[in-house]
């Protein structure tokens, strides 16, 4: 995560009320046939953004990308760029460029000729489009493969021309469909961090279509989650995960235990669930207002609960149970702790001792705690 | 290598050698010989009764003769230059309008191409030679064409027995090994080349020009060649639909042999249209390889 909640807000035009947006889709409605792609969607992507569009396959966001690219043209609703209705305007013509899943590199070219299709299609000088396909083969350092055919580079390989064709043109707006779906995980770590830095050099607004929450984490300043066609929380990063919106949101991104019962809300923004009878409620913050009795979830992260042995007496917030199933990591094991109702509650720790001198095994008896303002109640 | 893979091998290489090279060292060797009043027509022929002696009789009676004859009369060379010429310009008629078909078939819905596929591979239902007949219904001068024509009020057309009769007939009789390629090709084509060189510039002329038709250059050479190689030692499509001024050397060919009866000369025309044709079959089979190597 790049930009937790809490650090200063160095780059939020989102939050500053006088900031234009380059793009803006108002109540943007997109249907084929019966089938409603994307339902009356309104959202504002501003410069400079790394924005990306998460969501499971058939969500609606690469229809929303490829609206932004030309490719569909919207069944109602306006889309601005940079004030600009780009509804009525061919891809050729639009100031977009968009790398492709398939990366789409053109066969029968070579790298080169690749990165400099584009700007051929301009009225630059010659020496002028050599000088920036060399930039751009400095950028994504392939100078040495130049002249290799797509298909004599590797994927790695590949998809960095992909990068620097698209970039080639320098778009006001570029656009990123999976952009590192087909590389393994390794590779695919180390070059969202070159995303985020070619995005940073060049200033170029991105927008990126993933169904990888982990890769939205880390490369993303605003996250877009949607599901069947809307879009369900715009947030920072840090915001999506620790202040979801909804119980889909919290289920959707990182791992999350779900704990529904009728909720009491409390002061201070606090409000608290009776989840089971004969069982103290569990509390956590409620960032919208809750009438009494009112059906709420408690969404607590694994890793926001701590386990032991000894019943903890400072908090609020404490449930006896068994351990069902450990789950190893190296780095971090899992606990499935199963409370006396058969629900299950999962809890991380950070494994600081050898697994040798693990604290709990199979079927212990242990408690689960965590602070006040761990989880979070939510209504939807 | 093991015996398993060598019998594998040895299967097309046995076809190839009884299908091909025997018939063609008879005919080879046929071409050698001369003319003569008997059965089979042509002199010497291979008689084992007198052993190795005869067989040295025999080799010394062949010799190039035929192939001289061929040289100096000029029909021949005539008649191999108007075949080059009206396979070349049937080819590039073949080629103009079996892209637009195959691009079409390519650009239309996934559950609709297996019909039109049929479409095409369904003339090959009826037998060429009445499909080439019924051209002379269509074409002659009581035909429906001139039929339509005079309905309408427009001149006659006298099509039959002209060059152009040959032309629209080799171009119906093998568009299918135009089409065929090309939309293999077309058919395999990744959509988002198209998407990607629109959204870095180009039109849908120029993303056509640029990228599809490059991309189909494999399938439009295969095509060619499927059209040409044929198309050279033509005949059926000359007799019956060329007239006088059609000069083909497939029916000069069928003339020497059944009108003649000079298997000899037949034979050293064909042998000479073989070798025209081995340069375009090698470079075709040259264009098949590069492909592979290519590796996609």
């Amino acid at each position: 995560m790049n930009e937790a909640a809490t650090a200063p807000a160095v780059f939020a035009p989102w939050d500053e009320p006088d900031a234009t947006p380059l793009i803006r889709f108002k109540s943007v409605t997109k249907r084929f046939g019966d089938f409603t792609a994307i339902n009356d969607i309104d959202l504002d992507i501003y410069p400079k953004e790394f924005f990306a569009l998460l969501g499971p396959s058939g969500c609606g966001k690469t229809t929303l990308m490829r609206m932004l690219a030309g490719f569909e043209t919207p069944t109602e609703g306006e889309i601005t760029l940079e004030g600009q209705d780009i509804v009525p305007v061919p891809p050729n013509k639009r100031a977009v460029n968009m790398m492709f899943q398939s990366y789409a590199l053109f066969p029968h070219l070579s790298v080169y000729d690749n990165i400099a299709f584009g700007l051929k299609r301009t009225d630059m000088e010659k020496d002028a489009i050599d000088a920036r396909v060399q930039e751009m083969l400095r950028l994504v350092q392939l100078q040495k493969f130049a002249q290799r055919k797509p298909h004599q580079v590797s994927g790695g390989q590949r998809q960095r021309v992909a990068q620097a064709r698209a970039l080639a043109k320098a778009p006001t707006l570029l656009l990123l469909d999976e952009p590192l779906g087909a590389l393994d995980k390794k590779l695919r770590e180390q070059t969202q961090f070159e995303l985020v830095d070619i995005q940073e050099k060049t200033g170029t607004t991105f927008v990126i279509v993933t169904h990888d929450q982990e890769e939205a984490m880390t490369v993303a300043s605003r996250i877009a989650v949607m599901d069947e066609g809307k879009v369900i929380q715009v947030d920072t990063p840090g915001k999506i995960y620790e202040s979801p919106n909804s119980v889909y949101v919290a289920d959707f991104i990182g791992d999350v235990n779900l704990i529904e019962g009728n909720a009491t809300p409390l002061e201070d923004g606090m409000a608290e669930i009776n989840w089971r009878e004969g069982t103290p409620p569990v509390r956590g913050t409620a960032p919208q207002p809750i009438a009494a009795g009112q059906r709420a979830t408690l969404a607590i992260r694994p890793e926001k609960i701590a386990i032991s042995r000894e019943k903890p007496t400072d908090r609020n917030n404490v449930v006896p149970g068994r351990v069902h199933d450990i789950g190893y990591l190296g780095n971090i094991s899992t606990y499935h702790v199963r409370l006396s109702d058969g629900h299950i509650v999962k809890a991380q720790v950070a494994n600081q001792r050898r697994i040798s001198r693990r604290d709990f095994t199979w079927e212990d008896v242990v408690w689960l705690s965590w602070s006040d303002t761990a989880g979070i109640v939510l209504t939807q | 290598m093991d015996l398993r893979r060598f019998s594998l091998i040895a299967i097309p290489y046995a076809w190839l050698l009884l299908l091909f090279l025997v018939p063609f060292g008879i005919v080879l060797k046929i071409s050698l010989s001369d003319y003569a009043l008997a059965i089979p027509p042509y002199t010497p022929t291979l008689d084992f009764s007198e052993g190795w002696a005869g067989f040295r009789a025999y080799l010394s009676q062949l010799d190039f003769e035929n192939y001289v004859f061929l040289s100096e009369d000029d029909l021949y060379w005539k008649a191999y230059l108007s075949s080059l010429r009206i396979a070349l310009v049937s080819t590039a008629f073949t080629l103009l309008v079996g892209y637009p078909i195959a691009y079409a078939m390519a650009q239309a819905p996934a559950e609709w191409r297996p019909t039109l596929m049929m479409l095409v591979i369904l003339p090959f239902w009826t037998s060429f030679l009445i499909r080439v007949y019924a051209w002379i219904g269509i074409l002659s001068n009581e035909g429906y064409l001139n039929q339509i024509l005079v309905f309408f009020g427009l001149p006659e057309a006298a099509i039959m027995n002209t060059n152009t009769a040959v032309y629209i007939g080799i171009v119906y009789t093998y568009l299918p090994f135009m089409i065929l390629p090309i939309y293999a090709t077309l058919e395999k084509m990744d959509g988002d080349l198209i998407e990607a060189a629109q959204d870095l510039g180009c039109t849908r002329m120029e993303a056509f020009w640029r990228i599809t038709l490059p991309l189909s250059k494999p399938g439009v050479i295969a095509g060619c060649f499927l059209v040409f190689i044929p198309a050279m030692g033509e005949f059926v499509i000359p007799s019956l639909l060329g007239g006088s001024e059609t000069l083909m050397i497939g029916k000069v060919l069928w003339e020497e042999f059944f009108n003649n009866r000079d298997w000899p000369v037949a034979s050293a025309v064909a042998v000479i249209l073989l070798l025209l044709l081995v340069v375009p079959i090698v470079l075709f089979q040259r264009n098949e390889q590069k492909q592979r190597e290519a590796g996609r």
